[in-house]
């Protein structure tokens, strides 16, 4: 019998079309190296986790208008955004234990000839590249492991708090992405506060504590030698490397330290160029990391 | 920094606030908070904030300090990381309790950060919480990207009618920055 290739419906999000193509481009790109089947998501809200603050219905009911789209697929998700999967995983969760809550939240779905009926999983693309891909294959496709490389990873907080709604990494210690890190042939590093937040959902309110959150981080990572940071978020992507330069100038420091989207990592691996990547876009240049990258070729 | 003494006046209580709260769906184990003190000290913007204190917030829902509370900017500076909430010995869910309470301060207040409103009208717009720029989906094509999903804004529009969200966000006030 044929292998059956994996078939998810990809979320998007905002943030990615917004302003971080790389982490598509990247992503696409060695998903399909994997065999992973990506159909687009025929209609699309915001996952609706930036309402939730204001009024949590709303985000209820966002949410739920995803997950009814892709149960009229009969496809699972796939998030590439921390946000989105904590918040799609967590309404899909609720909406499907929670009775009371399903009944009144189908009442407003009703209203757009919608039903949640609770039949499809939401994953991130951690989860898919570690459950479905699995290990071997991921190994498999690498055919230039960057053995040369020292890096760190920021795993974030939503795809892995609160802990009883995921069950899938331990958040204290998280291991899946350093894990996948290891595949590429790179050495992914132990540093202070491994996992604490980035700081970003507070942007808009507090400019000064995400600041001071970033800097520490960065500073603990600069301190155990790593080229580079690896991220599997857009919004903690933001915070470290859009916002990198802001920090440094606050703190009156240099950091210089090049943050990679994971599957940016995982395709160089693979042997796709850094153009294929668009690594190009990163705003904190990854010239000598590429530099050092070129020299191990050689 | 220097202690400022706070006076709570008995008539500034309201002894039933810690029930309504305790109904809504997240803040369900409020009263079990024993003032342990575990959410304040893991808590990541507690540790650069003088005011932000998760504790402080569970403690004042139960004296009853309803006003003070609900017009206290800063709920709004907990980034939802929830490791209170796994780290609470009581399983309360602190940052549920966070969100509970901001639900309730922009209708008590009126009032909401400009961020979300603005965020709010992206939405409604577009589908999406940020415009994105006709130049993007102009370079997805070139990129060989396909094209962006789908977006029903009325219907968005519609879902914020029915939540009431409409109405608050048409008349409610807005305010910057919490430091």
């Amino acid at each position: 019998m044929a292998e059956e290739r994996p078939k998810y419906l990809i979320f998007l999000g905002c943030v990615i079309p917004y302003r971080l193509s790389s982490y598509e481009i990247s992503a696409r790109k060695v998903l399909a190296r994997l065999g992973v089947e990506l159909v687009e998501m025929p209609e699309y809200n915001c996952c609706g986790f930036p309402m939730d603050p204001v009024n949590h219905d709303v985000m209820l009911i966002l949410a739920a208008r995803n997950l009814c789209v892709a149960e009229r697929e009969n496809l699972n998700i796939l998030t590439l955004c921390n946000g989105c999967f904590g918040t799609l995983n967590k309404a899909n969760k609720t909406l499907k234990e929670d009775k009371e809550e399903r009944e009144r939240i189908n009442k407003y779905l009703a209203e757009f000839g919608m039903e949640f009926k609770g039949t499809i999983e939401v994953k991130h693309l951690v989860h898919v590249l570690t459950e479905d891909v699995g290990f071997e294959k991921i190994k498999d496709s690498v055919k230039k492991p960057l053995s040369s490389l020292r890096v760190a990873q920021h795993t974030g907080c939503h795809l892995v708090r609160p802990k009883k709604l995921i069950e899938k990494d331990d958040p204290e210690n998280p291991t899946l992405l350093k894990e996948l890190i290891k595949l590429t042939g790179a050495k992914p590093l132990d540093y202070m506060d491994e996992a604490e937040c980035c700081g970003n959902p507070i942007i808009g309110v507090n400019e000064s504590i995400p600041f001071q959150m970033a800097k520490e981080k960065l500073e603990h990572i600069r301190a155990v030698g790593a080229q580079a940071l690896i991220t599997v978020c857009p919004f903690c992507h933001m915070m470290y490397d859009l916002n990198q330069p802001r920090i440094e100038r606050a703190f009156n420091e240099k950091f210089n330290i090049p943050v990679l989207h994971y599957p940016q990592l995982l395709g160089l691996a693979m042997g796709f160029t850094p153009e294929e990547l668009l690594l190009n876009e990163l705003r904190v240049k990854p010239a000598d990391l590429l530099n050092e990258f070129q020299r191990g070729r050689e | 920094m220097s202690e400022t003494v706070q006076v709570i006046k008995a008539e500034e209580l309201k002894p039933k606030f810690k029930y309504e709260i305790s109904k809504i769906h997240g803040a369900e184990k409020l009263m079990l908070c024993f003032q342990c003190g575990t959410c304040t000290a893991d808590c990541p913007v507690s540790r650069f904030s003088d005011f932000y204190r998760p504790r402080r917030i569970a403690r004042m829902v139960q004296l009853g300090l309803k006003d003070r509370i609900l017009s206290d900017k800063h709920l709004w500076i907990c980034t939802t990381c929830y490791t209170c909430i796994d780290h609470c010995p009581q399983d309360v869910e602190v940052a549920n309790v966070i969100r509970v309470l901001r639900n309730l301060s922009v209708k008590h207040t009126n009032s909401m950060p400009l961020v979300y409103k603005e965020l709010a009208g992206n939405l409604v717009k577009s589908g999406f919480v940020y415009l994105i720029p006709e130049s993007r989906i102009r370079r997805r094509e070139q990129a060989g990207l396909p094209p962006l999903p789908k977006t029903k804004p009325d219907e968005i529009a519609k879902v914020f009618e029915l939540t009431g969200l409409a109405k608050i966000l048409e008349g409610c006030e807005t305010f910057e920055k919490v430091e």
